[in-house]
């Protein structure tokens, strides 16, 4: 089963490592990790999405959270969350595929955000079964290069999985 | 003052006596500054040896160790060290010199990642890149090793950060929001046990070196007492329960006394305290304490569950747990499992064959007879390391200093160096193997500089006799690159440190010469050629229970 982890860590140099390193090390297998700073530029944020049972998800959060620069771990899968991806994607196009191609992007609600000379570039965001669905719908006129960021999640209504200032938790 | 000067008062303010270490071009600041302070500096003979020396130290006193080295390959001389101290969860300060932070990255001579090779097999490290930040990363360092559960931390100090100018202000607490050990035990969680415990009829105690790393031998002994539960401990926790108790069962594992595994394998309650169920303790997942519900009480939460199931989980430093537990507890006696575990004990002793030939068994039996549990012993990594673990019968915590988790040879002789420079009014006594003592032999050196007075015995099988003794059942004695037909004279050795040596070939010289020599003001090393033929018996094989070892 895939669970879906927030995780705030201290901004410190090597943090991803460290992070990246331990799942390595104990054989845990990630499926999408996405980092970024917080509202409070000494905390970051990285949603974890990571394959396992409930044994192998309480392993991976409890040496999570041994590592010091680690201040808070949230398994929000049971909870009602939000969760997006970005991707971009340069497709084959010309005079003929054109027309096509843009009423996909429309369907999607994506953005056209770059017209090259054969091809467009196409900018989605979504849930991740959305920006499968996309890909699969763009496949066919030719994916020259495509990018996406993972997937970020916070939890729906007032509960949060936050810090405040003093690291202490908010509540 | 500069980085450097900042560092060593740092360790002022940690009240830091002394350090072991190795210089080099990248931490000459380091040592320069350490030119003018009181800090007692150790020159080992190899890094290696001063990772290994601080950890001995540490174990010994129980405050952390220090050591530092230069960078490359100073730095990857420290890892078997401090992959050492991780596994047996050892207080240890790690300080290696780098490069200038304009050339980090740049495969500049003598410069490793450091920090990226030891992340695995440290509790946390540092590259400090800003000097203004030494200070805080330093009273960090010393804290996260030495609190919750203690492990090695190590800072890499590039050159350049300690040779700037900074203000120098001690910070007087951290702030660590990621770093928040559980030290008190969940109390209605303690209660549950309080009540399973009573309950039990057939309790055992499984205690770990988590119980000499919070101190709480004492509490240990309450409890055995209270609830009249033997208990058996783990390689790591030999020291922390009396080996003369009644309710002493030895250690367990792979190579327990069959009492001890018996006695897990029957008992209907398990009491796990500063333990890790590690492999070489349960064996066979599915044969451990079949029967029990499983207690386990730990300072480090990743370790609940992890691989044996537990019913009643409390995290917490096992002191503390221990204490609330105990008041909640009557005294109880459990006579016939008391009596069943005592007829175990008569029925399956620890034993081994006299013979016309030196039995290594006997030379440890021997040392623990003369020093009746007061010296410390140290050992290195083979038979002689769970022959020591079997017939040395220890009295108190922070006694028996060896290599568990990582079981590394070679620990031995730099431990001894570390624990007598801890302990200088103990007798510390190494039992150390043929094959091990080669790997960290020019340590001699330094004991010999330092004029510590080792007691260094070499049961010496020429060869590695644990992997003989593995071909000997895993490879149908098909011996391969395990006989050494060539070792140096350790008697002669002994005498180009300026060390007494003896070479013992039998039972009655040894008993004869044994007293002088543990007596002796001098260092010694007695080379006891010892039967090459001797197993370590219990073993476990693989793939079977606990319960169902051989010999
Ligand atoms: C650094 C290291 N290399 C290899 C091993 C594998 N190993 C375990 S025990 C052993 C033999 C030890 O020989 P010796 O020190 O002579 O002790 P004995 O078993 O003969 O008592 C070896 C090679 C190890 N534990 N550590």
């Amino acid at each position: 089963m895939l669970h879906t982890l927030a995780v705030l860590v201290e901004n410190n140099p090597g943090v991803l490592a460290r992070v990246a390193g331990l799942f390595s090390r104990r054989g845990f297998n990630i499926d999408s990790l996405a980092v970024g700073r917080t509202d409070n530029s000494a905390i970051s944020r990285m949603t974890i999405v990571v394959e396992g049972d409930d044994l192998i998800l309480e392993q991976v959060t409890k040496q999570l959270h041994k590592l010091i620069d680690v201040i808070k771990i949230s398994d929000i899968t049971k909870d009602e969350y939000v969760d997006r991806e970005l991707v971009l994607i340069k497709v084959n196009a010309d005079a003929a595929t054109r027309g096509e191609i843009m009423q996909i992007v429309d369907i999607f609600r994506a953005h056209i955000v770059d017209i090259g000379h054969k091809t467009l570039t196409i900018e989605a965001t979504g849930d991740e079964g959305k920006i499968n669905a996309i890909e699969q719908a763009l496949r066919p006129f030719g994916i020259r290069e495509l990018a996406r960021t993972g997937k970020i999640a916070m939890l729906r209504g007032f509960k949060a999985s936050s810090v405040n200032n003093n690291g202490k938790e908010d509540v | 003052m500069t980085g450097a000067q900042a560092l060593i008062r740092c360790l002022e303010e940690e009240k830091i006596e002394l350090v072991f270490g190795y210089p080099g071009g990248a931490i000459l600041p380091v040592y320069d500054a350490l030119y003018h302070s009181k800090i007692r500096h150790i020159l080992v003979r190899h890094e290696q040896g001063a990772a290994h020396a601080a950890d001995g130290y540490a174990r010994v006193t129980g405050k952390v160790g220090v050591c530092m080295a230069t960078s490359g390959p100073g730095a990857t001389n420290l890892v078997t060290g401090i992959a050492n101290a991780y596994m047996d969860s050892v207080p240890i300060v790690l300080i290696t010199g780098q490069v200038p932070t304009t050339q980090v990255g740049t495969d500049s001579f003598q410069e490793v990642d450091i920090t990226g090779i030891t992340m695995p097999v440290t509790k946390h490290n540092y590259l400090v890149k800003d000097p203004r930040q030494l200070p805080k990363i330093v009273r960090q360092a010393f804290h996260i090793a030495a609190t919750g559960r203690p492990g090695p931390v190590l800072i890499d100090l590039p050159r350049d950060v300690a040779q700037a100018e900074i203000d120098f202000t001690y910070p007087e607490s951290v702030n660590l929001p990621g770093y928040r050990p559980t030290y008190r035990g969940h109390p209605s969680m303690i209660q549950q046990i309080a009540r399973v415990i009573m309950e039990a009829e057939r309790p055992v105690i499984y205690a770990g070196g988590g119980v000499i790393g919070a101190d709480a031998a004492e509490e240990l002994k309450m409890l055995a007492e209270t609830i009249s539960a033997p208990v058996t401990n783990t390689l790591m926790g030999l020291g922390s329960f009396p080996g003369s108790h009644p309710l002493f069962l030895g250690m367990l594992g792979l190579h327990g006394t069959r009492y001890a595994n018996m006695a897990v394998t029957g008992c209907d309650c398990l009491i796990a305290v500063g333990a890790r169920f590690d492999d070489r303790v349960i064996a066979k997942v599915a044969g451990f304490a079949p029967n029990a519900k499983v207690i386990h009480i730990d300072i480090d939460p990743a370790e609940i569950g992890k691989n044996v199931r537990a019913h009643l989980p409390v995290v917490g430093d096992v002191k503390q747990v221990l204490q609330s537990l105990l008041a909640l507890l009557q005294k109880k006696e459990n006579r016939e499992w008391f009596s069943h575990v005592q007829a175990l004990k008569a029925e399956f002793p620890l034993r081994y064959r006299q013979g016309d030939k030196l039995k290594p068994q006997y030379v440890i039996e021997k040392i623990s007879e003369i020093t009746r549990g007061d010296a410390i012993i140290v050992t290195d990594v083979g038979q002689h390391q769970m022959w020591a673990a079997h017939y040395y019968q220890f009295k108190r915590p922070r006694t028996f200093i060896s290599s568990g988790g990582l079981g590394a040879m070679g620990y031995g002789l730099p431990a001894a160096v570390g624990a007598q420079l801890g302990a200088p009014d103990r007798k510390v006594i190494l039992i150390t193997g043929d094959g091990s003592i080669q790997m960290t032999m020019q340590e001699l050196g330094t004991a010999a500089e330092q004029r510590l007075p080792l007691k260094i015995f070499v049961l010496n099988n020429r060869q590695l006799g644990m992997v003989r003794q593995l071909q000997e059942f895993y490879c149908d004695r098909r011996y391969m690159a395990v006989g050494f037909s060539f070792n140096p004279d350790f008697a002669r050795l002994a005498g180009i440190y300026g060390m007494e040596g003896y070479t013992i070939e039998n039972a009655e010289r040894l008993a004869e010469i044994l007293p002088a020599v543990l007596q002796s003001p001098e260092p010694v090393i007695v080379d006891c050629l010892v039967c090459g033929k001797e197993n370590v018996m219990p073993m476990v094989l693989a793939g079977s229970t606990i319960e169902e070892a051989i010999g």
